[in-house]
C-alpha cells in the first residue's frame, strides 16, 4: 500500500543532547530528514549513532532537545515508527521460533493479552517470506545463522507496517545474500514513500544504498543528499585523521565499484 | 506416616493440605522461574530470598513487643517481603550508574541481609516469649509443622502469582527477549520489570515456610533450567517447569514428612536436582547423551566417507588391485574403535562385500563412493579456484567441510565452478583429482 509523501518531515531533531554519566554522547544535534527515502547515519565508533536512534525512541534519557516524528511527539506517533535493534543486543538462545519473533511486530496492533488472530499470523508469515525466510518459520532462532537472524529482525520490523523505520546496523555481519535481501526490502519501503533511517558502517556501500546521509560524530557534522554531502572534506571532518583511507573509499564509491565481495 | 500415605494425601487432612500447598508453590515457582531465568534475574532472586530473614525476625520481635501472636504466618511473611523488597531496591541503587558491578552488589546485599537476619535471630532467642524454634524453619524449610491455614495461604499466594504470569505471558516474553524493542513499540517495560520482581518476591515469600530462604531460589531456577533442556518453545517450557516444580515440591514434602529427620527444603531441592540431572543426560537434543551420540555418528560417518573414497580412488588408479580392510583403515586414518566397528557397519549396510580378506565395493557402495569423491573434489577445486587456496590447503579444507555442508551448498559450489572455471569440472562426471590428491 503506497503512502503518499507527507507535508511534514518524518523526523525532526532539535538541539538534542544525551550524556552517559558525564561524557556527552550527542551534543546539540539538530537534524531534519527528508519526507521519504533511505537515510544513512554514518560516523566513527562511539559517535553516538545508535544513541541517536535510542534517544528518538525514548530508550535513553535526553539531557535536552526535542524530537518530532511526523510533526508529533514520539509517544503520539509511536504506531507509525518501527525499530530494528542491533542483532547482538538480544540473547538468541531464547526459546522462540522465527515466526514467534516476527509476530511480536503484530501484537502492538492487536493487543498483547490475547492470542494472535489467524489473519495476523499470516501477515507475520508474509513478512518472513518477504525476507526469504518462509521455510524457517518454525525454527528456533538460536539455530539460525547470523544473516538469517538479521532477516528475522527485519521481518519483525516489517510486520509493524511503520512509515518511519529506525534501523541499527541492519547490514552488520551479514552474508552477501542477506545484504541483497535487505537492500531489496529497503528499496521497496522507499518506493512506497516510507522513510528508513539506518546506522551504516560501510563507507563503500553507503552512497550506493542510501539517498541521504547524516554524518555524525557527537555533533551533526553534515546532512543532506548523498551526492553533495558525502564528500571527502565532510568525511574527514567526521572521522578526523584517517584521511587517505577515506579518500580511497570515496573514490571507490564514486567509481561505482565495491571492494571485492567475499565469494560466492 | 509412610511415604505412600503422605504422597496420596491419605495421612490426614492437615498433611494433605500441606502437600497441596507445597505443590502449589512449586507450580508457581516453576512457571515464574522461566521468566526470572530468561530475564537474568536468578541471582537477584537469591539475594532477595536471603534478605527475607531480617524481615521474618523483625516481624517476630515487633509482634513480641506489641503483644501480638508471634507465630502468625501472614505477619512474618509480610516482614519477609518488606526486607526482600528493600534488598532489591538496594541492588538496583548500588548498580545504577555503574557504581558497583551487578554481581558484587548482589553478593553484598545478600550477605548484609542474611547477616542482619542472623543477628536479629539471636535477639529473638533472648525474648521472653515462646515460639522462637519455629523461626529456624524459615531458614531450611519445615513443612511438617505447617498448619492447614498456613498451607492455604501459601497456596493462595502461589495461585495468584500463577494467574498473573498466565495473563502477562506475552508481554513478559517480549520483555525477556528484547526489552528495547518492547519499549519502542509501547509496552510499559518498567512496570513489567517491576511486576516480574513483585511476583518473584511473592513466590519467594510463599516458599519460605516450606523450602526455606536458602533454597527457595532453587525451585525457581532448577525446574526452569530443566525445562529449557527439554524444549525450544517458551509456551512448552513454562507449563513443563511448573509441572516439574509442583512434582518436586509434592514429592519432597511427602518424603520429608514420612522421614521427619529430613529438612523439607533440602529434600525438595534434591528431587528437583534429580529431575535436572536426568534431563541433562537424556534430553533429546540438548542432553549429554544425545550430544555424544551425534558426535560419535558424525565421526563414524566421516571415517566411512574417507574409507569409501580410498576404495574408489584405489579402483580408479588400478582396478584389479586387491584391497584389504587394513589398507582402507590406514588410508582413511581410522582409530582403534573405528577399526572395530566400521567393517561390520559397512558390510551390514551393503556398501562393501568381503571375500577371503578381499574387500570390494558393491554397486550401491560404488555409487555412494563416487558421489563422495565427486563432492570432495568439487570442494577442492572450488577452494582453489574461488578461494585461491594452495592445492594442499584446499585438500585439507575440503576434508574439513565436505561432511557437514548441506547438499544445496554443494550445488552452489558446482554452479559457481561451472560459471567461472569449467575446465575443472567435467559435466556429470567425477571431476579429475586435485593437484594435491593423496589419501586423506
Amino acid at each position: 500500500m503506497p503512502v503518499a509523501p507527507l507535508p511534514v518531515p518524518a523526523l525532526t531533531v532539535q538541539h538534542l543532547s544525551v550524556a552517559y554519566d558525564k561524557a556527552p554522547v550527542l551534543w546539540d544535534v539538530s537534524w531534519t530528514t527528508p519526507q521519504a527515502g533511505l537515510v544513512a547515519i554514518v560516523g566513527p565508533n562511539g559517535a553516538g549513532k545508535s544513541t541517536l536512534l535510542k534517544a528518538v525512541l525514548g530508550l535513553v534519557p535526553r539531557l535536552s532537545g526535542e524530537v518530532r516524528v511526523f510533526g508529533l511527539p514520539f509517544a503520539e506517533a509511536r504506531a507509525r515508527v518501527g525499530y530494528l535493534p542491533q542483532r547482538a543486543s538480544v540473547d538468541w538462545d531464547f526459546p522462540a521460533t522465527a515466526l514467534q519473533v516476527v509476530a511480536q511486530g503484530r501484537y502492538p496492533r492487536v493487543g498483547w493479552f490475547r492470542p494472535l488472530p489467524r489473519a495476523e499470523r499470516e501477515r507475520a508469515r508474509a513478512a518472513l517470506a518477504e525476507v526469504g525466510m518462509a521455510e524457517f518459520a518454525g525454527r528456533q532462532i538460536g539455530q539460525l545463522s547470523g544473516g538469517q537472524q538479521q532477516r528475522v529482525f527485519l521481518a519483525r520490523a516489517l510486520a509493524l507496517e511503520a512509515d518511519l523505520y529506525l534501523m541499527d546496523e541492519p547490514f552488520a555481519g551479514v552474508d552477501a545474500a542477506t545484504e541483497r535481501a535487505i537492500v531489496g526490502v529497503l528499496q521497496r519501503l522507499a518506493g512506497e514513500g516510507r522513510t528508513v533511517i539506518a546506522v551504516h558502517h560501510d563507507l563503500a556501500t553507503a552512497p550506493q544504498y542510501f539517498d541521504h546521509v547524516l554524518l555524525l560524530n557527537v555533533r551533526a557534522i553534515a546532512a543532506g543528499p548523498m551526492a553533495t554531502t558525502f564528500t571527502p572534506e565532510n568525511l574527514a571532518r567526521t572521522y578526523g585523521g584517517r584521511l587517505s583511507l577515506l579518500e580511497r573509499a570515496v573514490a571507490a564509491a564514486q567509481a561505482g565499484k565495491r571492494p571485492a565481495a567475499p565469494v560466492p | 506416616m509412610t511415604l505412600l500415605e503422605a504422597l496420596l494425601f491419605s495421612a490426614g487432612y492437615n498433611a494433605a493440605v500441606v502437600a497441596l500447598g507445597c505443590a502449589g508453590f512449586g507450580l508457581a515457582a516453576g512457571a515464574l522461574g522461566c521468566f526470572v531465568l530468561l530475564r537474568g534475574r536468578a541471582l537477584i532472586a537469591d539475594a532477595a530470598a536471603h534478605a527475607t530473614l531480617p524481615g521474618v525476625a523483625g516481624a517476630f520481635i515487633l509482634a513480641a513487643l506489641a503483644g501480638w501472636e508471634v507465630r502468625s504466618l501472614p505477619l512474618l511473611l509480610a516482614g519477609a517481603a518488606a526486607t526482600a523488597a528493600v534488598a532489591v531496591l538496594l541492588v538496583s541503587g548500588l548498580t545504577a550508574g555503574g557504581r558497583i558491578r551487578d554481581d558484587a552488589a548482589m553478593a553484598l546485599v545478600l550477605s548484609i541481609g542474611f547477616g542482619t537476619g542472623v543477628v536479629l535471630i539471636s535477639v529473638v532467642q533472648s525474648l521472653p516469649v515462646g515460639g522462637q524454634a519455629g523461626l529456624k524453619g524459615f531458614i531450611l524449610g519445615q513443612a511438617a509443622g505447617m498448619s492447614a491455614a498456613d498451607a492455604r495461604m501459601i497456596g493462595l499466594l502461589a495461585a495468584l502469582a500463577l494467574l498473573l504470569v498466565t495473563v502477562m505471558f506475552r508481554p513478559l516474553a517480549a520483555l525477556c527477549f528484547d526489552r528495547e524493542f518492547a519499549a519502542a513499540v509501547g509496552l510499559p517495560v518498567r512496570a513489567l520489570d517491576l511486576a516480574l520482581l513483585g511476583l518473584m518476591l511473592a513466590v519467594t515469600v510463599a516458599g519460605l515456610r516450606a523450602v526455606g530462604l536458602i533454597l527457595v531460589v532453587a525451585l525457581m531456577v532448577i525446574p526452569a533450567a530443566t525445562a529449557r533442556l527439554l524444549t525450544e518453545r517458551l509456551e512448552v517450557m513454562v507449563p513443563l517447569a511448573a509441572a516439574m516444580g509442583a512434582l518436586a515440591a509434592w514429592l519432597g514434602a511427602g518424603l520429608s514428612s514420612a522421614l521427619p529427620g529430613l529438612p523439607t527444603g533440602a529434600t525438595i531441592t534434591l528431587v528437583a536436582c534429580t529431575l535436572f540431572v536426568a534431563a541433562l543426560l537424556f534430553a533429546p537434543r540438548r542432553g549429554a547423551l544425545a550430544f555424544a551420540w551425534r558426535q560419535a555418528m558424525l565421526s563414524l560417518t566421516v571415517a566411512r566417507d574417507h574409507a569409501l573414497r580410498v576404495a574408489f580412488e584405489a579402483a580408479e588408479s588400478s582396478p584389479a588391485a586387491p584391497l584389504a580392510w587394513a589398507d582402507l583403515g590406514r588410508g582413511a586414518g581410522w582409530s582403534a574403535w573405528q577399526r572395530a566397528l566400521l567393517p561390520r557397519w559397512m558390510e551390514a549396510a551393503g556398501w562393501v562385500t568381503e571375500r577371503a580378506g578381499q574387500v570390494a565395493l558393491t554397486p550401491s557402495g560404488l555409487a555412494l563412493a563416487r558421489d563422495l569423491t565427486r563432492r570432495h573434489r568439487l570442494w577442492e577445486h572450488y577452494m582453489q579456484a574461488a578461494g585461491g587456496l594452495a592445492p594442499a590447503a584446499a585438500h585439507r579444507a575440503a576434508d574439513e567441510v565436505e561432511h557437514t555442508l548441506p547438499p544445496e551448498v554443494t550445488r552452489e559450489a558446482e554452479a559457481w565452478l561451472r560459471r567461472h572455471d569449467p575446465a575443472r569440472l567435467a559435466e556429470g562426471e567425477v571431476p579429475p583429482p586435485g593437484e594435491a590428491e593423496r589419501t586423506p
